[in-house]
């Protein structure tokens, strides 16, 4: 391995040129896990490549040796989906930063793969667009890794998703050719199966995202309820009333301590629960919505509205620092991201308050309400051996009760390494055999990636007609043929 | 009918009572399967593809049969798939804005009941009498693309039998999910080339709390389009905007939804100087122009410039051209008399041709033996070795509407 590892380093070298090519262990340490720490592995090599082509050829060269290889952005996912392999080549996009086209007549940029989220919208704003999709981690994240993750944020209630914002990817496949996904040619979607792919259908190398028009007024409020339940029941009004906020979301009085400690949002004392809605859009609409809005929160015990932008930024600061701000109240936690269908966040969250209690561990809830995407925040002690393991355990448990009631495992953190095992939870074997047969229809060598998202090591078995001899993982009982 | 097909026949009916011989009404572009089979279950439907796969059957899937004159002739066809008696709406969640329905269910009838309680799956039916089957996998959208989407954005979950006939499930129940592979993406456009769908899960929007359209007659194409762009780059946000020459002189429509629709829709007369408001669309709107029917599908900001070259290569070649559509698809609809064939033919070259350095995409939908004998109806797609490696994996003997799709998928 490190035979090989050494050849394609020097390969690579020939492509790219050294100081684009990471060799030194120190170094490569630096890449050895994304934003879940828990799963590290120091990669065997690592390349910054500037162009589609270098990439294209790397591919190429890993595809010739048979070596797996990982593409990474800015390193923030939460699933371990950029972990890399040890034997393997990481393919880091952090030198392709250029946006390359703003073209507001067509409402649409067209950026490289490293370019950061809040650049495109930076880019933009002088126009009056903006691009929607806003996760937390937007100042840092790339937009390669928003479209394998399929980023939401605060404000997909209303916006959508990173893939209802790609019009077109330019990806290097897993055989090391440079194709165009475009969402106007015919047949099937593939751009949309490669968003939220988790960069295990190629590596995309150029995207061309919508850009949307600034609303005309944004309003912003801060309600604050006695609990979790009453600030449950005013969302159900709001989106009972016909009204799809900007983004609606709610903290729970665990939470709320933890942004207070931590950045000291100052937010209505005693609040079992605050609930931030934001409403834009055309300004009569607005007007009208929001009067609308505040009727509902009749439960609320105090509201605030935010005056001016800096206002806004004061109601949010709360919520956007809040998985950072947990540190400050606990030694160690646990970020889960769960979804249930929102009419059941009552009953999922008294439950969870129960399992809580049952395990010994304290929880904090920050979510979407909106559209039900809990973060379960399991706080535990690290110094305590056992509580790791206890807060796995509540966390996992968690994302069942989320599956039991119809929902999903993740909604917007990706399955990676840290969920693939809860996968069968969600699906039958049919069912990922189904996907794997589109992850077999890309990359037949199984190097794109490999081990995310899927629970057990899978084979593509060849195309019929084609068959020839048996593989070698299947020969020595290490895989099973799919 | 020979005895090896009255085995099949009598097999056929064991998995599934209702089918018959086809007739000339079962006909795909002009290809008349052996028969017909219209299961009731999602179960009889996987019973059907088993037996069909072991007996070497091409299948095509229909739902209302709107559209099943589209796309390419299937090089086979045995056996017609008739999903039309999978209609049940399974589950409308109203608190979660959600509704899981079969695909047989027509979109014209689902929107009352949905509407009962204030909801809307919003996807236009362009064509009219559509199911959701057929909608998913045709990829068909309308005017309300601009503000919601197309049948992939709205599409959450699907349940697909396989070639093989596994029934397989992907997506879920709930807006956010990023839970494994979206395969509903795949299946949206596929044209029953990958499996067929049985059941879906779509995402839901309140109905709007009024409905304005802001209706224009600029003198030319330049006011129109100079119009339209104003619209879309205004903070009024409207839903939809659209432009018609099909009914005579230009016409735009800007439809805008909820609070304040009217005084949103009126303040933009007031600022173009022109138009009247209205509670109701244009006669026109929302549906495709009659005649032979051209696709064209374009980036955002080349509207002006496609509309100039359909135009130019109409006049060129003595077509009639009229145009009906917006920012981003256009509909095109020209004679059809046998013929203009050569004409229509040599007009749908030249667009395509030319509205590719666009990145432009044209598509021939409904039309005559004559003009698709001489042009491909698809044209060359796009990452066609990729969608042709996905069929080899999801129908591996070919046998789902084999040839139906771009690129002879
Ligand atoms: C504090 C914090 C807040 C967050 N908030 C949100 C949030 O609100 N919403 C949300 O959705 N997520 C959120 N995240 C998660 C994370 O930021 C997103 O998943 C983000 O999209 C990852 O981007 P990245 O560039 O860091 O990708 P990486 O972590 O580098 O990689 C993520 C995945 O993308 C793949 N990948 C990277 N680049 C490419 C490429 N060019 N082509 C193909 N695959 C590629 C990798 O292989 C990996 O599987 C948050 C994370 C943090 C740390």
């Amino acid at each position: 391995m490190a035979d090989r590892l050494g050849e394609l380093a020097r390969r690579f070298t020939g492509l790219l040129g050294s100081d684009s090519v990471i060799t030194d262990p120190v170094r490569l340490r630096t890449y050895e896990c994304d934003g879940l720490t828990v799963h590290r592995t120091t990669p065997g090599l690592v390349v910054l490549p500037t162009t589609a082509e270098q990439i294209a050829a790397v591919v190429t060269e890993c595809v010739r040796t048979r070596t797996p290889y990982v593409a990474r952005g800015s390193g923030t996912g939460l699933s371990g989906g950029a972990l890399p392999r040890g034997d393997g080549v990481l393919i880091v996009t952090t030198r392709m930063r250029r946006v390359l086209e703003i073209d507001v007549v067509g409402r649409r940029a067209v950026v490289e793969p490293g370019v950061t989220n809040l650049a495109i919208t930076q880019a933009a704003l002088p126009h009056g667009y903006y691009y929607a999709p806003d996760p937390s981690s937007q100042q840092v994240c790339s937009i390669g890794g928003n479209l394998a993750e399929n980023s939401g944020g605060a404000h997909c209630l209303k916006y959508g998703f990173t893939v209802n914002h790609v019009l077109a990817a330019e990806i290097v496949t897993p055989d090391g050719e440079i194709v165009t996904l475009d969402a106007l040619d015919p047949g099937y979607d593939l751009l949309g199966a490669f968003v939220g792919s988790e960069g295990t259908l190629g590596i995309a190398t150029k995207t061309t995202v919508r850009l949307t028009r600034l609303p005309e007024k944004v309003k912003t409020l801060l309600a604050a309820f006695e609990s979790t339940e009453a600030g449950g029941r005013a969302v159900s009004a709001v989106i009972g009333a016909g009204i799809v906020p900007a983004a609606i979301e709610m903290m729970d009085a665990l939470a709320i301590e933890a942004a207070e400690a931590s950045v000291r949002c100052e937010y209505p004392p005693g609040a079992g629960a605050v609930l931030i809605v934001e409403l834009d859009g055309p300004e009569e609409e607005v007007a009208a919505e929001y009067a609308q809005v505040v009727d509902l929160c009749s439960e609320a015990f105090e509201i605030r509205i935010a005056a001016d932008d800096v206002e806004r930024a004061a109601i949010w600061k709360g919520r956007k620092s809040a998985f950072a701000a947990v540190g400050r109240i606990s030694p160690a936690y646990i970020v889960q991201d769960g979804v249930v269908p929102r009419t059941a966040l009552p009953e999922v969250l008294a439950r969870i308050d129960a399992l809580s209690a049952e395990y010994g561990c304290r929880v904090a809830n920050v979510f979407h309400a909106g559209d039900g995407n809990l973060h379960p925040l399991v706080l535990f002690d690290d110094a305590d051996p056992r509580a790791g393991a206890r807060a796995e355990e509540l966390s996992g448990a968690i994302l069942d009760l989320c599956v039991r009631h119809g929902g999903s495992i993740t909604g917007e953190h990706g399955v990676g390494v840290d969920k693939s095992r809860y996968m069968p939870r969600m699906f039958s074997e049919d069912d990922l055999d189904a996907m794997h047969r589109l992850r077999c229809a890309f990359d037949p060598w199984n190097l794109c990636n490999p081990g995310k998202i899927f629970p057990t090591p899978r084979l593509c078995g060849e195309v019929p007609g084609v068959r020839r001899g048996v593989h070698p993982l299947v020969a020595s009982g290490e895989a099973e043929l799919w | 009918m020979v005895t090896a097909d009255r085995g099949l026949f009598a097999a056929l009916s064991r998995v599934c009572p209702d089918v018959r011989e086809a007739t000339e009404d079962d006909a795909i572009t002009g290809v008349i399967p052996s028969w017909t089979a219209a299961p009731a279950t999602a179960a009889e439907a996987a019973a059907l593809m088993r037996l069909a796969a072991h007996h070497d059957l091409a299948v095509t899937a229909r739902g209302a049969g709107t559209k099943l004159d589209w796309g390419n002739p299937p090089r086979r066809a045995d056996l017609l798939v008739d999903l039309g008696n999978l209609d049940g709406i399974l589950e409308h969640q109203a608190g979660d804005l959600v509704v899981r329905v079969q695909p047989g269910v027509r979109l014209d009838p689902l929107a009352r009941i949905l509407a009962e309680q204030g909801q809307q799956l919003a996807l236009d039916d362009p064509v009219g009498g559509a199911t959701v089957g057929g909608t998913i996998s045709t990829a068909v959208c309308g005017p309300r693309r601009l503000r919601y989407g197309a049948p992939r954005d709205l599409l959450i979950g699907v349940t697909t039998v396989l070639a093989d006939g596994t029934i397989t499930r992907s997506g879920g129940k709930v807006i956010k999910n990023v839970a494994g592979y979206d395969l509903g993406k795949l299946f949206t456009g596929a044209f029953g080339t990958l499996g067929l769908v049985v059941e879906a899960v779509f995402r839901l929007h309140p109905l709007p709390a009024a409905c304005a359209w802001l209706i224009l007659n600029p003198a030319d194409r330049a006011t129109a389009v100079s119009a339209m762009r104003t619209l879309l780059h205004s903070q009024a946000a409207p839903s939809a905007i659209e432009w018609d020459s099909a009914q005579g002189p230009p016409e735009v429509a800007a439809l805008f939804e909820g609070g304040a629709a009217e005084s949103r829709a009126a303040a933009l007369r007031r600022s173009l100087g022109d138009g009247r408001t209205s509670d109701r669309p244009p006669p026109w709107w929302g549906t495709h122009p009659d005649g032979t029917l051209i696709e064209v599908r374009f980036p955002v900001g080349r509207f002006s410039e496609v509309l100039g070259e359909i135009d130019e290569a109409a006049r060129d070649h003595a077509v009639a051209a009229r145009t009906r559509g917006g920012f981003g698809l256009l509909h095109v609809g020209v004679s059809e008399d046998p013929a203009d064939a050569p004409d229509t033919a040599a007009f749908i070259m030249r667009i395509r041709g030319n509205l590719a350095a666009l990145g432009g995409v044209v598509i021939v939908r409904r039309a005559a033996g004559a003009v698709r004998d001489r042009v491909d109806v698809w044209g060359p797609g796009g990452a066609v070795r990729l969608m042709r490696r996905v069929k080899e994996r999801f129908d591996p003997q070919g046998l789902l509407s084999p040839g139906r799709l771009v690129g002879g998928v």
